[in-house]
């Protein structure tokens, strides 16, 4: 059967698209202001960076692993460089196979983005952009290849609506890979660090929360079966962050922002392997219940020695986990008509999920840590510890997030501008 | 009898904290802290922000001011240039100067007096 193309659908993929797209400089606002002064910008720009060369990198080369050929681990190449790739629907959709290409991109855009939260203030933003590059073809593309592109993991009736795979556990677990392959900051577990913005990581989470409509609403890939996902977004994460501010008196007494902040993120995080499949009440129940095992690995990390700067792990590697699972036992066919969880009286789903839980976090953490300690042999991975002190943001990219003014002495205008040179006295 | 210094010390700011802890460790207690901008023949850092590139001759700096009895001073220093030094140039420095009176505000103490910490009840 040829399907053809609906525009009600076409119109909701490219907003939806354009919402993803958002997500990504949402996130680096968000960690930008988790991050001290002096790391500002480099925080922030390793999200940027993201959208320019993981966005090249799937046009090129990923997309085609990801979603091309029938391969149990990983597609082929038959698409690269947009081969084939045209205005014309395939895979059975109704929208252009170009808007779906795009559509994609911005996952695996910000899934890389991601995984910077655990590497931050003390990195080199070169080694990190490569990174984000062989990471997008070496551990998105197969996992994105396993639950979408008609990999094992799809053929064996696993579960998944927007990315608890490819997106959630793959970002958090390689999380843990890149902070234990980096290293702690020299500041760490010595002096405290504290967010320099909470206002930025308030807006940063709001914003992720507007574009994961685009993220969970878009996946069903049209129009006409996104509103159980569209509402499931936004019930979860507020179930999600009503349990996290109860949970923030009962164990410190005060409501904080930054962690209502962080409980955005957890519930969105929770819903997306979940949102087109379980009712919206058990939405509701898993944005509750699912902010425990984040809650309770936040409250822990930082007097570990494991320096995961941003708590990608918690955030995004344990919520997609439980989200995953959540599916075996919740799925409802009434919502999905495909597959009911065990509470429904299909426990298969259970074992279905399970295979992701174990498979996913094992190869996000094994890919990362070998790419990360390669890319580790052939160049430094961290600035020195006197940049450290000084801030990623004046030793990376000769910037400062705020600037004085004061003292600064102009010494290249651009040619073409009636400036008066500034010549050293002799 | 002057008994009394005012030790004003500018550092880095990434040292701001071990100066905080090495004075708390000598038992400085009263002291205050601003953030500056300052130069102290370190090497210019060259910005450039769109087509403007610039030499920041200012960095980012800590000033300390902390009035201390005359037996206090050197502990005082010792503690500072501990938490401060780095050996790069563009550690800080440190200025001690006479006071003529010191005054405690809500008790009219003087001097001395005034800037010995109340032992906590």
């Amino acid at each position: 059967v040829i399907a053809t193309i609906d525009t009600g659908d076409t119109a909701w993929m490219l907003t939806a698209t354009a919402l993803v797209l958002l997500m990504t400089p949402a996130l680096g606002l968000f960690y930008a202001g988790l991050v001290r002064s002096k790391n500002t910008l480099n925080t922030f720009m390793m999200s940027i960076a993201a959208l320019g060369a993981v966005g090249i990198t799937w046009a090129f080369v990923a997309y085609s692993l990801a979603f091309s050929g029938d391969g149990a681990f990983i597609g082929n190449l038959d698409n690269a460089f947009l081969h084939n790739v045209g205005l014309a629907t395939a895979r059975g959709l109704t929208i252009p196979d170009l808007l779906f290409m795009a559509y994609q991109a911005t996952f695996c855009i910000i899934t890389a983005a991601l995984i910077s939260g655990a590497v931050v203030e003390r990195m080199r933003f070169l080694p990190f952009m490569l990174f984000m590059v062989l990471w997008a073809c070496l551990v998105y593309a197969p996992m994105a290849h396993w639950v979408w592109g008609n990999g094992w993991l799809a053929q064996d009736g696993t579960l998944d609506w927007a990315g608890g795979v490819p997106v959630e556990m793959a970002s958090g677990f390689s999380a843990f890979a890149a902070a234990i392959v980096v290293g702690a900051r020299k500041d760490f577990g010595r002096q405290a660090v504290l967010p320099h913005n909470s206002v930025y990581v308030l807006t940063g989470a709001g914003l992720l929360w507007f574009g994961w409509f685009g993220f969970n609403g878009g996946s069903g890939l049209n129009a006409s079966g996104a509103t159980l996902s569209f509402t499931n977004t936004l019930l979860a994460p507020a179930a999600t962050l009503v349990v996290w501010i109860v949970f923030d008196y009962v164990i410190g007494g005060k409501a904080t922002a930054i962690g209502a902040a962080t409980a955005i993120i957890v519930g969105c995080v929770l819903i997306t392997p979940a949102a087109g499949y379980i009712s919206p009440m058990s939405a509701i129940l898993l944005g509750a219940i699912g902010a425990i095992p984040s809650y309770l690995f936040i409250q822990k990390r930082p007097g570990t020695r494991l320096d995961e700067t941003l708590d990608v792990l918690a955030a995004h590697g344990i919520s997609g986990f439980f989200g995953i699972l959540f599916i075996g036992f919740f799925a409802s066919a009434d919502w999905n008509n495909i597959s009911d969880g065990l509470f429904f009286g299909h426990p298969g789903q259970l074992w279905d999920q399970a295979q992701a839980v174990l498979a996913a976090p094992a190869y996000a953490f094994v890919g990362t840590f070998v790419l990360l300690r390669v890319l580790g042999a052939l160049m430094p991975l961290r600035v020195t510890e006197r940049e450290e002190g000084t801030g990623l943001d004046v030793a990376q990219h000769g910037e400062e997030a705020y600037v004085q003014g004061d003292g600064a002495i102009l010494i290249s205008p651009e040619a073409g501008f009636a400036f008066e040179r500034v010549v050293e006295q002799p | 009898v002057r008994a009394v210094k005012l030790v004003i010390a500018i550092v880095r700011p990434e040292r701001a904290n071990h100066v905080l802890e090495a004075l708390y460790r000598a038992e400085v207690r009263g002291l205050s802290m601003t953030r500056v901008q300052g130069h102290g023949g370190e090497i210019d850092r060259v910005e450039t922000y769109r087509g403007t590139t610039v030499k920041m001759e200012l960095s980012e700096k800590v000033r300390f001011e902390i009035g201390v009895s005359d037996h206090f001073v050197e502990p005082t220093v010792n503690a500072i240039v501990e938490g401060a030094r780095t050996g790069e140039v563009g550690d800080g420095k440190i200025f001690v100067l006479p006071v003529d009176q010191v005054i405690r505000i809500r008790t009219g103490e003087l001097d001395t007096a005034a800037v010995t910490p109340v032992e906590s009840a």
